[in-house]
This record gives C-alpha cells, structure tokens and sequence, in this order.
C-alpha cells in the first residue's frame, strides 16, 4: 500500500498533503483526493463493518454506485469513494448503522432551481464528450452532467493507446489523453456547458430530471435527454467474494492510474476480456506482481494484443479455468482456481492455490440504462449512447455520441438531414468482436531494414497504416477490421512501432550488421527496468521463449511515453521476438484436501449480505418473483438499488433450471444513487459540532 | 371438481391475503386470484407499515385492534419476523385548532377503549428527541400502536394461508364473476374458469372496474400518495409521528423508522392526485424535505434512498366499503381502505371470514356495521 511515484505513463501531479485520522489514527493524504483512495495509500482496506454480520467491508466499485466504502467522515455516513478527504477530517470505520448526527436548527430553506436547456446528457464519458461536442458545433444549449470530479468518465483511466481508426476516434492515442482531447474540445463551443461533480438522481416523469451537483439540487427540463451513462461491472458469485481487497477492475484502475494508489502487491484477475487484460497490464505498469488471469472460455474474450502483451511479460494467462474461493482472515489470502470441463464445472484434482492479496473481477459490463427508461416512460425525447446502449470499446462509444448527436439535432429540427447510413456502418465496425486468428509466417524481407506486424487477429484497427509515411503499411482487405501487412520500404523511423496500440510492431534491422540484425521492441512497463547493457529474455507468439538477447540501447519516446529496447537479435529471432520477458510464472500450489468452503455463505446481495443459500432456499420454494424475493430475503433492498446483484440473481435461477420467462424482473425506482434529504429543499442547518465551534472561541 | 372452491377472492394484497389466511383457517376452500405475479404486488408494496387503532369511528378503532393483536402476536405464535415494532403513534401538534380537534376527538377514542392519551410537549420531546419545539402545544400520544413490514407481512400471511390450504393463481386477470340466478356462481379469468358460492373483490385500487364484473356499482377511485425510504441509522425516535398540519403543496405526512433503522415516509399530496400513474414526480422530494425537517432539522443529513408512489382506494368519505351487497347474492366487497389496507387487512379478514363462514360474532357485526356500501357517504374521516 504506497503511492505510485513513478509511472511509465502517468505523471503523478504534485498536490499539497491534507492531514486526517482514520479511528484516530494520523494519516496523510493529497489535496482534492477521495477518501478512500487516501485511505488505501495509508494501507487501510477495511472501511466498514456491516452492519447484519459485522463482516468486514473495503472498496467494491470505487464509482459512487454502491454504497460498500462507506466511512464515518465527521460525524456524518459518505461514500469514501466520492468524498474528498480534507485537512482535520476524522474518518472512522463505519459500524453498523450511522448515528445520525444531531442538527441544532434550520437556518433556512432554498428554492430548487429549475433551468431550461436544449440536450441533457448524462455522462461525461466517451460517448457523452463526443456527443457534447458535436451539439456545440452547431450551437445548441447543452448541459453535460458527470458525477466525478473529472472528465472522460473511464477514459481517464486508461493508460493503454486506443484501437479504431484515427480519423474517427484518436486511435493510437492513450485513453487519458483523449479525455483530456475531448473535454477541451468543449471549451471552443460557449453553447456547452459542464458540470463535474454532479450526478443524475432520477428522470420525473414530469419531465424534470433531478441533479445533485455539489449539495445543490437542479431540477433540468431538456428538450433531449441524452443517457451516455456508460456500464457497470458485472459481479461474481463465489464463496469469498465479498472479502475486502476483492473487487472489480474498474475500481482498481481507479486507485492505480486516476489516483495512483497501489492497492496491492499480488494480484490475481478473473476474466479475459479486454477489461481484465489491460487491468493486468495496468498493474505490471504499476509495479504490482500479476500471479495470474483466468478466462473460462477456451479463448481469451479481449483482444489478442491485449492478451499477448501480459502473456509475453510472463504474466499465466489460464484460460479455461474458473474460481473456486477466495479466503482470508480480515482481506484476500489465497485465491483457488480450477480448470473446468466443457459445462463449465471444476475438474476435481485441477485445483490451484496462489497467494494474492487483490483478486480483479473483471467478467464482463451491464449497460447502465435507467434513466434512459425512465426518460422514454416518461415520454420525453430520450437518445442513448455508448455502452449504455451496447456495451463496446470507448472508439465506438466516441463515434455512437457523434450520430446520437445528430439524431438530436434532427429531432431539436437545427439539422433537417438524417445521419448518414455510412456511420451507421462504421460504427458497427468499431462494436466489431474480434475476428478471426492467423498464425505466424516467415517472410523474406527484401530491405534492410524493415517492421514485422505481430497483429494477427482481426480487430478494428489501422493507426500504423495512417502513421507510416511511406505508406508501406497497407491493409490486406478494405475494411479497417482486417490485419495489416508490409510492402515496400521503410525507414526505421519507429512510427508504427510507437503508435501501435497493442505493442504488436517491431523493426528488424540489418543495417549495421547484416548478420545479427538489431531489433528494436516497443516497452512500456516502467522506466529504468530494462538498461543498455542487460541481457534480457525474448518472448514471441503466444508468449514463446526465445532465449536471451543483450540490450544495444533504450531510447524514450516521451512525447509517446513509450520506450524502445533495441536488442541484438539473431536472424532466426529477430523476425518472431515480440517483447521482453520480465516475470516468471509461479505454478501455484495444490489446494487443501479441506472441504469446499460452504458454498451456501457465499453472497449474493452485497449491501443487506444475503446468501445464496437463502436466495436457493426461497427460490425452490416456489418463488418466481424477484419483488417478492426481495421482500422476503431484503436482496435488492440496499443502497445501490439492486444494481450489483440483480444480474447474480438471474443466474441462481438459471442455474436452479428455471426458465428466465417466469421470472418477474425487479420494479425499479427512483433515487438512482442516495442523497441526503437536506438537499431537496437547499436547507442550511447548522449542526451540534459547528455550534460546538463557534462557541469554542468563547 | 377441482376448479370448485367455497370462496374466491379477488386480490392477493393487504386484504385479500389475510381474508385468505382467515377462511383457510376456518377449513373454508379459498382460492386467490392475482394478477400480479406474487402476494401484495400491488399497493400493499406502497404501503409504509404503520397500523394503529387511533382511528375516529368505531368499526376501524375494532378491526385495528384486532389487527394489532395479529401483528404483535405473529413472531410469537408462527415464528417468523414481521417487522412488528411497537413503537406508538404521535400526532404531535403546533396549533390551538390542531389541538382542539384533537381533544375532542380523544374522548371518542377513549369510548372505545384505546389506550390513547393527551402528551404534554415534553413527553413529546422526550418521544421523538429533536422535534422543533417553537409552539410545540403537546401531541395525541397512542403508545399501543406499532408499525410492521407490509413486504415481511403479507408473504407471513400468504405462507401461512397456503399452509392451511388456500390456493393461489398469480399472473391470472379475473375477467369476469360468473352468476345464476341473483347469485355468483364463479370467477373467469385470463387463464381459466373456478366455480364458488363466494366471491370476494379484494382488488384494491381497481376494486371499482372489478365490480363492474359483478354489476355492483361501489365509489371507489385511487389518488396518489408518495413515500420513501432512507438509509439506516441508529435508531434516533421511536413513534410513527403523523404531522397534521397542511404545507405548500401537501396535506398531512407521517414517518417512522423501521426496525432495521430506516425512515420511512409518506406525504398526502393537496390537492389530491387522481388517478393511476405510480411514476414518481419532481414535487414530492422538495415538499416532503422542507415538510420533515422543519418538524425535525436532524433529518437533513438522512440519505434519501428510494421513493415510490403508492394509490389509495379512496371512497367518499374515507371509510371502507365491506358488504354483502343484497343485488347479488354471494359477493363480497372488501375495498375502498383509503390506504389503511395493511393495517385493517387483518381484523377485516377474521370478520369477513366470520361472516361468509355464517357465524359472525357481535363484534365481527360492529366491524362490518360502518362500512356499509348503502350508507350516505356524507361523512368525512377525520384522520385520514
């Protein structure tokens, strides 16, 4: 638990300290930073005890949506994940149920501004920005709404140089760049507004939509709603899963690269898709240790760059494998895997203990799209887009804002033409899955110098094309969703190599010595980890072994933030070498002959901790009822509104063999996220501590 | 036959439930028909749990009682948690008018033997720490009322109905009552056809349209209240604490906090929202914010969870409907609550339940006495 003060990537930003107490306890945090952040930059994990079982509670979604870091700060119940931590704040583990602090009296009462704007859109991510940003080109009073301190919703969280095309949605470029891109495009266009810091509380069906910005309520009556509201992670159900230093991928991006905590030492991630493989990326970049990732299918679901960078830095990437229990006293011990057959089921004999204190979920995104139906209930002129229409890359969600807009401004009657139906086609190549796989092939290389393409899947795809200035690089079919191939000369002027988003390019260059030909490899793990001089070990296709290679010189491309390892290689290498190899892989040890922890204690609704044997219990009873589920085991009750387990509790039943069809889904309600009473009608109220403090002068 | 039952009810909610529970207890063979998909799906999920006897007449100061009697004895006598918290109610008062009504209506309730008495405001600061105390005159104070889980309830009731034998359809539309003869003969529905010599219509807030079904005309038609619920605290009060006085856009509220320390609360909109659209407005979070803390300043900090809104089956003058209409012989209204389903569904259902079974007692009479369908409907219930 420390802070990261070197990144390969980012630059922490120097704040001035703020000195708090947890339980009395000094700690220091950094200016502006939330709670919980500061919390686990002072190696503190445990934020609360819950109050049904006192089980120890720690950072779950790190996004404001669940309710799971609550802590006591002065005196008051706040999520320690949207809370900012200030000078002399006292924050305490929450036991149970808050004391509600005492209120002297009512100073007075506010009015609930109402304001009148063209689009709303909710959410100042990816689709959100696009979106904005083409209404302001046109003029149209927009109000972008966030609830984060920042823009670029889960853009600022990405690290990694984006796919796509670099025309339609700045690929090539990292993740946190392109928020920054995006949010100061906006600044051009005076018809945009934004608010940080303020979240959507629900869409009336009056029409108004209720925001929370600071502790001021708005109520907003857009003439277009625009729901950008990105996704949630879906959860797990496995014996453990609630332990402190569980949780999911999202969150811990959030501690690593927004704010540059190291919430762990040794980490285990469960899920292959993209998300889970760039979280395991972003935790190399960090100097974290990845024990390993495991992906149930045969295939990992993320892109297979994504997959290769982790395989090739030696992180074991265990596809085909599931999770069996994560245990520990007061946080995450041990994390156990086994290999499962074709129905999924663990093969006994196959189970694997590793030693990790953060176990990653990180199996997939549920569209966030509430307000959207309430807004269509509602019967107002409700868009949607982004991952809450569909989940997909952030390059697709950029280009979804861009024809949501239009569809607005059609509807607003500012454009009168409809989108144009080749957008609509580009889009669906950026949703693009991955396609098909090729195998590696030896070419001959008719110049001296020259890039191997290590790209072999198709994905949506093309900056080395767009960068290379001879245009050497070429597409092998129109559709930028094909794999790309070299013809013609090069230069060895590195732009493919630093562009690249899946590290996938290397130049192979017999110039010097038209014997051992130098190979130039992109790295991005960390600075100073790889010098001239070392040997180092090459990994090519799938993570191979290719032997040891001595390092010829590393030259930092800051601008890219990338660095080059030119290594000398040897011409049976030179063509296959992807990247160097910096871990080993550890084996695990044999799990314990002990019995399954009892899968019945294992939790279904994290905020009221309902079991899944007491969910199982009530579902083969006969109730077919999520409403009545909830009424009888308070599963979906809590205070984040059903999001997290709602999906968990679909699979109990299909795994009990019901047919989803009778299954009466949860009725959904207003608040979206908890607000304090207070706000709804701007009252000041001077509390018993304030009154305390300005009599202490006395 | 299978499809053949002594009676049928209509509504597996805050009444249909419990009458259920009480025929199946008396060997009846009861069927429910709903349309949603589990017990209480309906209003009886608006509902915000209080049950109290401190009523102004009579038939519902009895049925409450027995109601009460129901709740407070359930975890003892069939095991499982209802919710049930005896935490009283206050109706604390800030006015001389307030509190002459009040008074006055005192001496009825004593009449018919509630435990209710006159609180000085200092009992009322004592009941409920942190209530504004500027004109705080005292309040009605009820100390044997309480509050109970309408959610935890009405599944206790259901299991224990089925346990006895009563059946339910869910997800079934009753689309017609069968008769012959001046009397019902059964119930058609979406899904089928059941026969019966009772049917009762326990349907709610679509109790009106339902006895269209059987050609009974009764004056009942919903209007909309809004509730919520807050996050958890310790607990910090104990009453329900039901606020007479008129606001900006609202009539009374009331709140309570729940035993797992959530407040719990709900404002009577003025004027009155008619109709069926349970979507939750923009009004109402201001309204009840401005309303509940001026009562009580520590509530600024409470989080705001959920909120809903929930229909009261209104009739005329604020009293029920149950009665055996002579023009079909075997119907059965049990409508019209007012949005006091939760609390009297219990004590109505053992008086109903006694009257289909034939053997009514002399207070299972008086129950039923106030809530004739051809009263005048001119009166006015003086707590709503």
């Amino acid at each position: 638990m420390e802070r990261i003060t070197e990144h390969p990537i980012l630059q922490p930003e120097a704040r001035p300290p703020v000195n708090f107490t947890f339980d009395g306890k000094p700690c220091t945090g950094l200016e502006g930073e939330m709670i919980s952040s500061a919390l686990y930059a002072n190696g503190i994990k445990i934020f609360s005890l819950h109050k049904k079982d006192s089980s120890p509670q720690g950072i779950f979604c790190a996004n404001g949506q669940c309710a799971q870091c609550s802590v006591i700060a002065d005196g008051l119940a706040v999520k320690s994940c949207v809370t900012p931590v200030r000078e002399g704040m006292k924050v305490g583990t929450l036991r149970g149920a808050a004391r509600l602090p005492r209120a002297v009296c009512v100073s007075e009462f506010g009015r609930v501004e109402e304001l009148d704007v063209d689009a709303l859109i909710i959410g100042g991510g990816p689709s959100g920005l696009a979106a904005a940003a083409e209404l302001g080109k046109l003029n149209v009073s927009t109000l972008v709404i966030d609830d984060k301190d920042r823009f670029g919703g889960k853009l600022v969280l990405q690290t990694h140089k984006f796919f796509g095309s670099v025309e339609d949605c700045y690929a090539g470029t990292r993740g946190v760049d392109i928020a920054e891109k995006l949010e100061g495009q906006l600044r051009e266009y005076p018809s945009v507004k934004t608010w940080s810091s303020a979240s959507c509380l629900a869409v009336f069906s009056d029409k108004k939509v209720g925001v929370l910005r600071g502790d001021k309520y708005y109520l907003v009556r857009p003439k277009a709603l625009i729901s950008a509201t990105g996704a949630r992670e879906k959860s797990l159900a496995f014996p453990g899963n609630t332990l402190p230093g569980v949780y999911g991928a999202g969150a811990f991006q959030t501690l690593v690269n927004r704010d540059l905590v190291r919430p762990a030492k040794r980490l285990f991630v469960v899920g292959g898709g993209n998300v889970g493989l760039i979280a395991a990326y972003h935790a190399l970049q960090a100097g974290i240790e990845v024990v390993g990732l495991i992906e149930a299918q045969a295939r990992c679901g993320g892109y297979k760059v994504h997959a290769d960078k982790i395989k090739r830095l030696g992180v074991p990437v265990y596809t085909r494998h599931t999770i069996l229990r994560a245990e520990g006293k007061n946080g995450l011990e041990t994390v156990t895997v086994a290999a499962v057959d074709e129905k999924f089921r663990p093969l006994p004999g196959t189970e694997k203990t590793f030693k990790a204190d953060t176990l990653l979920i990180a199996v997939g995104l549920n569209p966030v799209d509430e307000f959207h139906a309430q807004a269509l209930e509602a019967g107002m002129e409700a868009f949607v887009c982004g991952d809450a229409e569909e989940i997909a890359e952030a390059s697709a969600a950029m280009f979804s804002g861009k024809i949501t807009a239009h569809k607005v401004l059609k509807n607003l009657g500012v454009m009168v033409s409809p989108v144009p139906q080749f957008w609509f086609d580009r889009l669906e190549v950026l949703k693009s899955r991955p396609g098909a796989i090729g195998t590696p092939v030896k070419e001959k290389h008719s110049t001296p110098v020259y890039p191997v393409l290590h790209c072999r899947q198709e994905i949506p795809c093309n900056p080395c094309v767009t960068v290379c200035p001879r245009k050497s690089i070429k597409l092998s079919g129109e559709s930028i969703m094909t794999t790309p191939f070299f013809s013609g000369d090069c230069i060895g002027c590195f732009k493919c190599l630093l562009i690249c988003p899946g590290l996938a390019v290397t130049l192979v260059d017999y110039r010097k010595d038209p014997v051992n030909p130098s190979l130039a490899l992109p790295f991005e793990i960390g600075r100073g980890l790889v010098k001239k001089g070392d040997k180092v070990r090459l990994a090519g296709w799938e993570g191979a072994d290719l032997g040891e290679a001595e390092v010829l010189d590393v030259k930092d491309f800051k601008a890219e933030n990338t660095l080059i390892v030119i290594v000398k290689a040897s011409p049976e290498t030179a063509d296959l070498a992807v990247s160097i190899r910096l871990y080993d892989a550890e084996a695990g040890e044999k799990a314990s002959e002990e019995l399954k922890k009892a899968e019945d204690d294992t939790i279904i609704c994290r905020c009221e901790r309902v079991s899944l044997g007491e969910v199982r219990r009530a579902i083969r009873s006969g109730l077919r009822d999520l409403n009545q589920l909830k009424a009888v085991t308070r599963a979906g009750m809590g205070a984040c509104g059903a999001k997290t387990c709602s999906s968990l509790l679909l699979n109990i039943f299909r795994s009990e063999g019901i047919d989803l069809k009778e299954v009466t889904g949860f009725t959904k309600r207003p608040l979206f996220v908890e607000a304090p009473l207070g706000v709804f009608s701007g009252v000041k109220c001077s509390t018993e501590a304030e009154e305390k403090a300005s009599w202490s002068g006395f | 036959m299978e499809n053949n039952y002594d009676v049928i009810i209509i509504g597996a909610g805050s009444i249909g439930t419990p009458l259920a529970m009480a025929l199946a207890e008396r060997k009846l063979k009861t069927l429910v028909v709903e349309k949603g998909a589990s017990p209480g799906q309906g209003q009886n999920k608006c509902a915000i749990g209080g049950v109290r006897a401190t009523h102004s007449d009579g038939s519902k100061i009895k049925a409450c009682l027995r109601s009460l009697e129901i709740f407070s004895s359930w975890r003892e006598k069939h095991g499982d948690d209802i919710g049930w918290r005896r935490g009283g109610y206050l109706f604390p008062v800030y006015t001389e008018r307030d509190e002459a009504v009040l008074k006055d209506l005192l001496k009825v309730q004593r009449g018919f033997g509630l435990d209710i008495d006159w609180a000085g405001p200092e009992k009322v600061r004592e009941l409920v720490p942190g209530i504004a105390e500027k004109d705080l005159r005292g309040g009605t104070w009820a100390p044997g009322d309480g509050s109970a889980s309408p959610l935890q309830s009405v599944n206790a009731f259901f299991r224990r109905a089925v346990k006895l034998g009563a059946e339910f359809q869910f997800k079934e539309t009753a689309t017609g009552i069968l008769s012959g003869n001046g009397a019902v003969t059964g119930v058609l529905t979406s899904a089928g056809k059941y026969s019966s010599a009772w049917v009762v219509n326990a349907a709610g807030a679509e109790a009106a349209e339902v006895s269209e079904l059987a050609g009974v005309k009764v004056p009942v038609r919903p209007d909309c209240h809004e509730a919520g619920i807050s996050e958890p605290a310790e607990r910090f009060f104990g009453p329900m604490v039901v606020d007479i006085r008129p606001g900006d856009k609202s009539k009374n509220y009331y709140f309570y906090q729940n035993p797992e320390g959530q407040l719990v609360f709900c404002l009577t909109p003025q004027p009155p929202v008619w109709g069926r659209d349970r979507r939750s407005t923009s009004e109402f979070l201001p309204e009840i914010s401005r309303r509940m803390i001026s009562l009580m300043p520590n509530l600024a900090s409470l989080k705001v969870r959920r909120t809903w809104r929930g229909l009261y089956p209104m009739t005329p003058d604020g009293f029920p409907v149950v009665d055996f209409p002579p023009a079909l012989k075997g119907y059965v209204l049990a409508v019209g609550m007012c949005g006091q389903g939760f609390m009297l569904g219990p004590g109505l259902g053992q008086a109903v339940a006694a009257h289909i079974a034939g053997s009514p007692s002399a207070e299972d009479r008086e129950i039923l006495a106030g809530f004739a369908l051809g009263r005048s409907f001119s009166g006015q219930e003086k707590l709503k």
